[in-house]
């Protein structure tokens, strides 16, 4: 079981207290009836489905009930890091460079 | 006792007898005995039959990686376990131990025919041998296979015991009580470490037990390890033993199963049989030791055929000397000192073959003092004895030439392949591991997590070594956790330090291709059979292993994985590192489902929620269903009456006079803010800017691809608060979706969300007399037609409790719903099913409910609808604010295929004959006629008995049905074939004139 950061809370608590919720970073349109039917099918169901480092969201279900971003390797399942959702999209290089 | 007990050795109790049955013979050992060793001390080999070949096994280890001696044991009513390794379970007086896997005994099998039959049952024979001829499959191939796999018998009563689950925090976890393991922790633990020490065995001391004569530190090697576990209980050590490391999960979490009662003879009723510790360690050592290899020849597999090391075991620990006359084949020097201790003991040693040509000088002196002839660069090609080996036969080898066989009598056979560190755990963190071309095995390599693998675990062989080596590594864990820690240094007198070689089969001068040489022995995987999955194409390591099932038994391939590779490596022309290793799976060893259940059992199962009425329901008779977590009153049956009876009275009653429903399950949200009104326009379909405080609005909810997600009446109370309901099993789902819009697409929206499901008890009175048996209790409003119209919401005190009276209706008839607090739910429901009676009020459930609302043609989502309905398939098109420049889904209905024609859409059907009720989930064709497999155009989503319309009714998804009105389509059933009309989805009241006061 993951011990997962978060961010608002700003504890390590176990996986139990939280539930995943898919990619991070993927905006909803700001006027979704101007976009194409191809963008639509993008936003809704396109994801990176990485090998590796993930951009995910994930929200503190049994805790605070907030969502936050993760960067975590879905290789190792290890988590590089946990922020929160204003944040700027942490930098992949940067992030590789600390967990080593 | 027999002259296998060796008087006054090991570590047994001599003056405590104990008697167990074997197969409904009395035994007799010694407190301290395992069953397997209590039978070795007997003169018993024969534990057991295999799993495919029914062979004569049986125990070739000492420990839990034993394959063979797998048995039944007993231990009282319904407390029957299967697969019981007869090398781990202690016995005690009255313990019942059965052999698996024969008919009629052990000894006459009549299973045994498969032995005979091996050719059917080499490498991949579930994937050929029995796929012709096809029909063959069903009647006589699989009930065979059937009957023959398995090991064991299920028990079949319920489980008497209980099991217990615990957390433990510890700042260093150490796996295994060996020399490594107590020495780690004794560095650990003297740097200041809280240190937790496991180990599987009842007592700590590992392979030092198996070895009394080492003196360490000039002390007894088993007085120290007592000396050094009482010093770690006097440093606050938490010592666990009959506890095993099961998997080694994320973030150094480590599953631990405790066995607590298996070994007593009448353990306290309040005790657990097992106790599931997950721990959270900041560092881990790995000291697990390692396990020795078989060596693979012809009839290698035969009763009296054992590992070395395990008969040094039985002989030190356990004072039993596994024969009279031993041969010993070996590729190993550890199995010359198992020789030297059972020639000691009294057993003759009849010979040690040697794989190799030039053992240790120092072992050919040892082994001559004690007059043991020695046959170096020997090879074993194959044993004789039906169900205990009487002989071997020995073959010299020059270079590749296998010279003349000799027969060697013997009673027992032990063999030495060399040992394989215990890396399984390590495996489980995906840590990596590194072919050693030296000691040809593999050994850890990059880590995971934060651990430490210590002694034989990473390749280290003899006491010295190791003691030394946990030392360092309790040391090193100790300093990363930011202790000064010192690593004492061990010096060992008798140690027995040793190498050897590893071996593929062993060379033979018979035809290999009939050799019955087993590489796993629990799933009798030969060599032959390895040989021939590359022969066939694997090239994987990972496809031979499941082509042939090696390494795949509940043994986790502990012994038959580097033998196994040797051979694979082989057959491919491609060295091992190249062929790489499968993988090793938690549990470490076979783990009871009780353990990981824990309390999760019986009423504990599963959480049961129950409203506020539900005992009211109880006490009036009330069946139940289960609808996502909660009971609810299914129907209320009057004496006699089925279901069908109660649920067609219960309609007729609501629609004649008054119903009353327990509707407290519905989902409950308070949207409340500034924003509330712009974040329910967004969120739901409808407009809501225009709806006054005070109404009430069927709401629909989409999810962005466009396609129906919940729905639910939704009350605005003021102008920036809703009462928003949505179905029983969506509440937390929608919850969720708000909550995932509101913060991370919309966070400047003002708004906050409050689940209130369990704060109201929710009270639905349905029917014409509904308004006058409420009225009586409502204080400060006004319930007139005018004041309260359909589609309202007041709040207002009903009965005396502050409540939000809605005035709607799921079922056509004049309706209310009243939420008071939960607490006044049952009260409530009480006053006005007093005050009703004299309108014959009737309480119905959840199925009166279906009925009701489906007569009037109102979707359940989820059950007429599936995911992919959208609103115009769903026919509520008018339920769509199309004014709104956005909501969820809004874009999502525009996508091409949602919008194009002959979609799927809910319909009516009524069955030409008026009788017939149809099957729910049953599919629709247009034409019986056509040839298989039909092509399916739609499926019945709702059917039921309507009193109301006098005959059958249900809804169905059909595709392009609104364009087929008054068309007739066909349900195929397995007797006949059903012909029904489409029709609109209202079947009563299609003016809602009832609805009016
Ligand atoms: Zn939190």
């Amino acid at each position: 079981m993951l011990l997962i950061h978060c961010p608002y809370c700003n504890q390590t608590l176990p996986e139990l207290e939280f539930t995943y919720a898919g990619e991070a970073h993927i905006a909803r349109p700001a006027d979704p009836s101007s976009v194409s039917d191809e963008e639509w099918r993008d936003f809704l169901f396109i994801r990176t489905n990485v090998k590796g480092p993930h951009y995910e969201r994930w929200r503190h279900f049994h805790g605070c009930g907030r969502y936050f971003n993760a960067v975590r390797d879905t290789v190792s399942d290890r988590f590089l890091i946990t922020y929160k959702t204003d944040d700027p999209r942490p930098e992949l290089s940067k992030l590789l460079e600390k967990s080593k | 006792m027999s002259s296998f007990r060796v008087s006054g050795r090991g570590r047994v109790d001599h003056t405590q007898p104990i008697q167990f049955t074997f197969d409904g013979k009395k035994i007799k050992g010694f407190k301290g005995d395992t069953i397997a060793s209590a039978l070795l001390a007997n003169g018993i080999h024969l534990m057991g039959r295999s799993f495919k070949y029914h062979r004569p096994r049986g125990a070739v280890t000492a420990g839990s990686e034993e394959p063979n001696a797998l048995v039944g044991t007993r231990r009282g009513p319904g407390r029957f376990e299967p697969n019981t390794r007869a090398t781990v379970q202690e016995i005690w007086d009255g313990l019942q131990v059965n052999s698996q896997n024969r008919y009629p005994s052990l000894s006459f099998d009549v299973g045994a025919i498969n032995d005979k039959a091996y050719m059917l049952f080499s490498a991949g024979f579930y994937y050929k041998t029995f796929m012709w001829p096809k029909s063959f499959w069903d009647k006589v191939y699989e009930p065979f296979i059937r009957a023959a796999a398995g090991l064991g018998v299920s028990p079949t009563e319920p489980d008497p015991d209980h099991y217990a689950s615990r957390y433990l925090h510890t700042d260093v976890l150490i796996i295994g009580a060996g020399p490594a393991g107590l020495a780690a922790a004794l560095t650990a633990a003297r740097a200041g470490s809280q240190v937790t020490l496991v180990d599987e065995n009842p007592e700590a001391g590992g392979s030092l037990l198996s070895e009394p004569s080492a003196m360490i530190e000039d002390v007894p090697a088993w007085d120290w390890v007592a000396k050094t576990v009482a010093e770690l209980k006097e440093l606050g050590v938490k010592v666990m033993t009959r506890t095993t490391a099961i998997g080694y999960y994320h973030q150094n979490m480590v599953g631990l199963c405790e066995k607590l009662t298996d070994h007593l003879a009448s353990p306290d009723a309040e005790t657990p049989r097992e106790r599931m510790w997950r721990v959270r360690a900041k560092q881990v050592v790995l000291a697990q030791g390692a396990l020795e290899k078989p060596l693979v020849f012809d009839g290698n597999d035969r009763p009296g055929v054992m590992l070395a090391g395990s008969a040094q075991t039985y002989l030190n620990r356990y004072g039993v000397r596994v024969g009279n006359k031993a041969v010993i084949v070996t590729s190993h020097d550890s199995a010359w000192y198992a020789a030297f201790d059972l020639a000691d003991a009294g057993t003759t040693i009849a010979a040690i073959v040697d794989t190799r040509s030039e053992p240790n000088s120092d072992l050919i002196a040892e082994a001559t003092k004690r007059g043991i002839r020695i046959m170096a660069g020997h090879t074993v090609t194959g044993t004789e004895g039906r169900l205990r080996v009487k002989s071997v036969r020995v073959n010299p080898v020059t270079g590749s030439t296998v010279g003349q066989a000799e027969m060697i009598g013997c009673d027992c056979l032990l063999m030495s392949g060399g040992w394989t560190p215990s890396l399984h755990l390590f495996s489980h963190t995906k840590g990596t591991l590194k072919w050693d071309d030296e000691r040809q095995t593999f050994l850890p390599d990059h880590k995971a997590e934060e651990c430490e693998i210590a002694g034989a675990g990473r390749g280290l062989w003899g006491i010295e070594a190791v003691l030394n080596d946990g030392a360092e590594m309790g040391a090193a864990v100790a300093k990363s956790l930011g202790k000064k820690a010192k690593a004492a240094t061990y010096v060992v007198a008798n140690d027995r330090p040793g190498t050897g070689v590893s071996h593929k089969e062993l060379p033979t001068d018979l035809d290999a291709g009939k050799a019955r040489a087993f590489v796993d022995y629990q799933n009798d995987v030969t060599a032959k059979d390895l040989r021939l999955a590359v022969r066939e194409g694997m090239r994987s390591i990972e496809h031979v292993k499941r082509y042939t099932t090696n390494g795949m038994a509940t043994d986790q391939g502990k012994m038959s994985n580097i033998n196994g590779l040797n051979i694979a490596s082989d057959a491919l022309g491609v060295p091992q590192p190249k062929v790489g290793l499968t993988t090793f799976r938690p549990p470490y060893t076979p783990t009871t489902f009780g353990a990981f259940c824990g309390y999760h059992k019986g009423s504990h199962f599963e959480v049961t929620r129950k409203t506020p009425i539900d005992s009211w329901a109880e006490e009036n008779g009330a069946v139940y269903e289960p609808v996502s977590l909660w009971r609810r009153a299914w129907y209320f049956p009057k004496d006699g009456e089925d279901m069908h009876a109660a649920v067609s009275r219960e309609c007729r009653a609501t629609r004649a006079s008054v119903g009353i429903f327990d509707a407290s399950t519905l989902g409950k949200i308070e949207v409340v803010g500034p924003d509330a009104v712009e974040f329910m326009n967004r969120m739901y379909t409808n407009p809501w800017t225009k709806l006054a405080p005070g109404r009430a609005r069927y709401g629909l909810l989409l999810g962005d691809d466009g396609f129906i997600r919940d729905d639910g009446v939704i009350g605005r109370l003021a102008d920036d608060r809703f009462h928003v309901t949505t179905t029983t099993g969506g509440a937390a789902r929608v919850l969720n979706m708000m909550e995932d819009y509101l913060q991370t697409e919309w966070p400047n929206l003002d708004v906050w969300l409050t689940s209130t499901t369990e704060q109201w008890a929710t009270i639905a009175l349905n029917g014409p007399n509904a308004r006058k048996v409420l009225e009586p209790f409502v204080e400060g409003l006004d319930m007139s037609d005018e004041a309260l119209p359909h589609m309202s919401v007041a709040e207002c005190r009903v009965g005396g409790f502050p409540a939000r009276l809605f005035r709607i209706s799921f079922t056509g008839e004049v309706g209310f719903e009243v939420n008071v607090p939960a607490h006044a739910g049952r009260a409530l429901w009480e006053m006005l099913f007093e005050a009703g009676k004299k309108y014959d009020i009737c309480p119905y459930g959840t199925e009166t409910m279906h009925v009701l609302r489906a007569e009037k043609g109102y979707i359940i989502v989820g059950q007429d609808t599936d995911g992919t309905v959208t609103p115009h398939d769903a026919g509520l098109s008018w339920a769509i604010g199309k004014m709104k420049p956005d909501f969820v889904g809004k874009r999502g209905l525009a996508r091409p295929d949602l919008v194009a024609e002959g979609r799927k859409q809910l319909i009516g059907l009524l069955t030409e004959d008026g009788k017939t009720k149809l099957e729910e989930g049953a599919q629709i064709v247009l034409d019986p006629n056509q040839p298989k497999p039909m092509k399916m155009v739609g499926h019945v989503t709702s059917s039921y008995h309507s009193d109301a319309a006098g005959r059958p009714i249900a809804m169905a998804l059909l595709e392009n049905g609104f364009n087929r009105m008054g068309e007739t389509i066909y349900i195929p059933m397995p007797d006949r074939v059903i012909k029904a009309t489409v029709t609109g989805t209202v079947f009563y009241d299609p003016e809602g004139e009832r609805l009016k006061l």
